[in-house]
């Protein structure tokens, strides 16, 4: 088992380093950091000075090690738009997305595994078909398009939910922010995360389904059956628990990219979350804050992979097996 | 003559396609008797395991029982409501399937889908079925049975497993097993075991054996009477040593001929020219005749119903005596 | 497997005759018009793409304006409703957006070139993957290595977020053209670099299993070089799966455009896309003028929707395990 794990921590750390390297390229290649820290007007030899004073006459490698240095210690540098350090840009804006997403992944689950098991279930009753064509929508609609319908129907239309922004929030400890612990936080959460989970939730209900098919089609279920259990035994007991077990893995992965969705539903609903912020700097070319989300996503990612590396292994018997002989 | 545990008559089972109706199964009739083990052989295809699944009620769309009778010491069990059916299943009739890997679940222990299929059909207590499920263990041969009974399926070899399922089958105590190629997916080594084991077992409780295999040796080995199937009818069906010693259906003798034996001297085996048609293009009359050497006029229009002969029952013009009556 | 009993109990192993390869084509074809037509909904589903299609080749020809030429755009008449409501003009069908384009007009434009950069870009990505995997998988060793690595790491991304790194990149690195000229290709690019993992990895592997087929081996003792025999030989036994994969793709790809331009890192509002529109309506829908919003978004999702059942349908029929 520790084998496996320490395995499974290189491996991680090296996608990281990837991404640390192209996040640091793009820093070196794309804009130059010294027109931004200083006016159009300097002279050649101030440039040069700072140049030097910022280390961008070491080699490569040494440039690389430092940013990786800090990037470790959370200093990402400084926004070019903002002359502020990005890490507290980023920190302040985190709580709100990842509410957002918290939410979000919830949503999709619950409401996607029950609807993809009674698909699975029952698949020619009419509800099944509607469940279908929900999700076929579900997954051809831009979040974007799900957003703006929303918006019109309930907000503008019905005037049900707010149509932008969290609403009021409570600041827990000295840096998170909360929106769970008022009426008008949970109430502007909910448009927002049915729309960032809509896509999620469709490919959950479809994978459940696929995957639930598949296995009320193998030997042990039959044997089952020929043993006389109860229905609800059959489903419920065995079929459903086989199924639950590799969704959980691609679910997992499926919460790392919410996150990253989170960028156009926090547009579309003016959500003062990280998303936003990438966004802007992508338009406006600020370097320090891309690579930052860069590497704060990939770590997200990473952190939630290995998080549900082990999970399967917990749940599967037979992975502890093969865990062992590692 | 005591009541049969199993009786079937004129069992019929169709596949509804889109290319039209296959006859899996076409007018196949037998008994079992308690305690006896009737051997069901025949080539893949043959309808083996069809009639396997339409005794246990396992027949699902787009296949169906589409006449005959099935009856369980007496009673009708073929038009019974799913619920009914269920109870049936497990508790009355229990089922041993070919590959032991695919047929426990693999997230579950051994104990827990023992337990499990106990307490669905006996009214026990948690670790009075528990209790059982060790007992059932140390029958079918699972060393060191309180231990194991935690273990996973894979935790076991594949011999250890089809005990399991054996175990599995049995555990509500059924009149009747039926045994779907049990051995096909184990060690040559370990085939023999797991037969006697069967056996033995059924025998103590007196219970009726169905033993479906296309494996001749073991039903020479094993069974009290053998059914010889073919295109979804039943060629011959009588007591083991007289259908393999003496065959009289002409494709129970090519079947018996074509048994490597390593006694007396064989340079070759005996072949069957052709093969088995397909259920969508079935040849009118006897389903055998057009690889048959003996075939004769009669034999492609009329389909030859079950004559009694030599004390067991053969499906061939050949032996209709009143047929030759006439002739002579 | 124990024969026979399946879940939907299959008719045991001969039912179907087994058809000679010859003969499978044609078999395929007629299984795949047959189910077709079988399918309404599918029907209804290639119908609207192809009218869709055609009305975005034609668009030049159908629209009555020209919303990406200056001189056709009416400021006066900005935000006109739609015709058959109060207010409306006879002269714009659907109304017109926020700078006065006409949203019949923008909507064809905005259909052609969002289909444009959906083809191109998944044509792209087809092409990177198709090369990387093909190379991956037949040379092998440190090359296949570090291909794979790339695309596991990229695979860590979802596209989108490729889709605007590149995007901001790209753009970033063109800094002296004005993000006008440039956003065509780039959002090609950026599609072309977002989604070619997939086609990638489908390539290598058929790929391998192709190498070491004797045909393969033949022609290496012939003498032809690797990259004849990669482009010759294996590339045409492996590209099945890939056009599947295109097929479905091209729906994701328009999506992943239209966000783009929603987000306003796409196609900027002088040449809109159905994104643009929708983001340039998307500030008027308060105010009442719902139309900028509503009718191209009703247009791309009736796109995506067709091409994805399309696509589905495709899957489906070309899946051997449901025949």
């Amino acid at each position: 088992m520790l084998a496996f794990i320490i395995r499974r921590l290189v491996q991680s750390i090296g996608v990281l380093l990837a991404v640390a390297f192209i996040a640091f390229a793009m820093f070196r290649f794309v804009g130059d950091p010294v027109n931004q820290i200083v006016s159009i007007e300097a002279s050649p030899e101030e440039r040069a000075q700072i140049r030097e004073s910022l280390g961008l006459n070491d080699p490569f490698v040494v440039q690389f090690a430092r940013y990786v240095g800090r990037a470790a210690q959370l200093d990402f540098g400084i926004s070019y738009q903002f002359r502020q350090p990005v890490t507290k840009l980023l920190g302040e804006r985190m709580p709100a997305t990842l509410e957002l997403a918290f939410v979000s992944a919830v949503f999709a689950l619950v409401v996607g595994i029950p609807m993809g098991v009674y698909t699975a279930l029952r698949r020619d009753s009419w509800l099944a078909k509607l469940f279908q064509a929900v999700s076929l929508v579900g997954v051809s609609l831009p979040t974007f398009l799900i957003g703006i319908l929303l918006i019109y129907v309930f907000a503008v239309t019905l005037g049900w939910l707010p149509s932008f922004g969290r609403g009021e929030v409570v600041r827990i400890g000295d840096w998170w922010t909360t929106g769970f612990l008022t009426a008008s936080g949970l109430r502007a959460l909910i448009l927002p995360s049915i729309t960032l989970g809509m896509f999620q939730m469709t490919l959950i209900m479809r994978l459940v389904r696929a995957e639930m098919l598949e296995v009320l089609r193998t030997d042990y279920i039959k044997f089952a059956r020929a043993r006389g259990l109860t229905r609800r035994a059959i489903n419920f007991g065995h079929a459903l628990k086989n199924t639950l077990v590799p969704v959980i893995t691609i679910t997992g992965l499926q919460l790392g990219s919410i996150i990253a969705f989170a960028i156009i539903t926090e547009t579309v609903f003016q959500w003062p979350g990280m998303g936003v912020l990438f966004l802007q700097a992508v338009q406006n070319v600020d370097i320090p804050i891309m690579a930052a989300y860069l590497l704060l996503i990939a770590f997200l990612f990473v952190v939630i992979n290995l998080a549900v590396d082990l999970l399967y292994a917990v749940v599967d018997p037979r992975l502890k097996v093969s865990v062992r002989a590692a | 003559m005591t009541q049969p545990v199993l009786s079937v008559r004129d069992l019929k089972v169709e596949f509804v396609t889109r290319r039209g109706v296959l006859k899996a199964i076409d007018g196949v009739s037998f008994d079992i008797a308690p305690g006896e083990v009737l051997g069901v052989v025949g080539e893949s295809g043959a309808g083996k395991s069809v009639t396997g699944a339409a005794v246990i009620g396992l027949i699902e769309p787009p296949g169906r029982i589409a006449g005959g009778e099935i009856r369980l010491k007496g009673e009708r069990i073929d038009n019974l409501p799913p619920e009914a059916m269920r109870r049936i299943r497990g508790k009355r009739i229990g089922m041993i399937f070919q590959d032991p890997l695919t047929s426990l679940n693999p997230l579950y222990t051994v104990g827990e889908q023992l337990v499990e299929t106990i307490r669905t059909h006996l009214p026990l207590s948690a670790g009075q079925a528990r209790r059982r499920a060790i007992d059932l263990l140390a029958e079918v041969g699972i060393p060191a049975p309180e231990r194991r009974i935690d273990g996973y399926p894979h935790e076991f070899s594949g011999g250890m497993r089809q005990r399991v399922v054996i175990a599995l089958a049995l555990c509500a105590e059924p009149e009747l097993v039926i045994a779907d190629e049990p051995t096909t997916a184990l060690d040559v080594s370990v085939q023999a075991q797991i037969i006697t084991l069967i056996k033995r077992l059924c025998a103590e409780r007196g219970t009726a054996v169905m033993l479906v295999t296309h494996d001749m040796g073991v039903i020479a080995e094993t069974a009290d009477r053998v059914a010889v199937m073919y295109s979804g009818r039943i060629a011959e069906i009588g007591p083991v040593r007289d259908v393999v010693k003496r065959p009289l259906h002409p494709y129970a003798v090519g079947l018996m001929g074509a048994i490597p034996s390593l006694e007396g001297q064989a340079d070759r085996l005996v072949q069957i020219r052709g093969s088995m048609p397909r259920l969508s293009a079935i040849p009118p009359g006897c389903a055998f005749h057009p690889r048959c050497e003996r075939a004769f006029a009669r034999c492609s229009v009329e389909r030859p119903s079950p004559l009694d002969r030599d004390g067991r029952k053969v499906a061939c013009h050949l032996y209709d005596e009143a047929q030759a009556e006439a002739a002579s | 497997m124990s024969d026979a009993m399946q879940d939907r109990t299959e008719p045991p192993a001969q039912a179907e005759a087994a058809p000679a390869p010859g003969w499978f084509a044609r078999m395929m074809d007629h299984d795949l018009m047959a189910s077709f037509l079988a399918s309404r909904v599918t029907v209804l589903a290639a119908v609207v793409t192809l009218v869709l299609v055609v009305l975005a080749l034609f668009a030049p020809l159908i629209a009555p304006y020209n919303p990406f030429d200056p001189a056709e755009v009416f400021l006066i008449d900005s935000l006109t409703p739609p015709r058959w409501q109060a207010g409306g003009d006879p002269r714009f069908l659907l109304g017109t957006d926020d700078q006065g384009r006409d949203l019949f007009s923008a909507i064809l434009y905005g259909l052609r070139v969002s289909l444009i950069i959906g083809v191109l870009g998944v044509m792209m990505a087809a092409a990177i993957g198709i090369t990387l995997g093909l190379v991956a998988g037949y040379v092998g060793g440190r090359v296949d290595a570090v291909i794979m690595r790339i695309a596991d790491v990229q695979l860590t991304f979802p596209a989108i977020l490729i889709a605007l790194l590149v995007d901001g990149v790209v753009h970033a690195l063109l800094k002296g053209a004005s993000r006008e000229d440039t956003a065509f290709g780039v959002l090609v690019v950026s599609i072309g670099l977002s989604f070619w993992v997939q086609y990638a990895r489908t390539v290598r592997g058929s790929t391998l299993v192709e190498k070491h087929k004797d045909y393969i081996q033949a022609a290496r003792l012939v003498g032809l070089s690797p990259v004849v025999i990669m482009a010759r030989h294996v590339l045409p036994n492996v590209i099945g799966p890939v056009l599947v994969i295109l097929t479905i793709n091209l729906g994701l790809a328009v999506i992943t455009e239209a966000t783009l331009s929603f987000l306003g890192v796409g196609l900027p509002p002088t040449q809109p896309s159905l994104g643009t529109l929708i983001r340039i309506g998307n500030d008027y829908l308060f105010s009442g003028e719902w139309w900028i919003v509503a009718f191209p978004g009703l247009t791309l999702a009736a796109l995506v929707l067709a091409v994805n059942l399309l696509g589905d349908w495709l899957r489906d029929a070309l899946n051997p395990k449901l025949r």
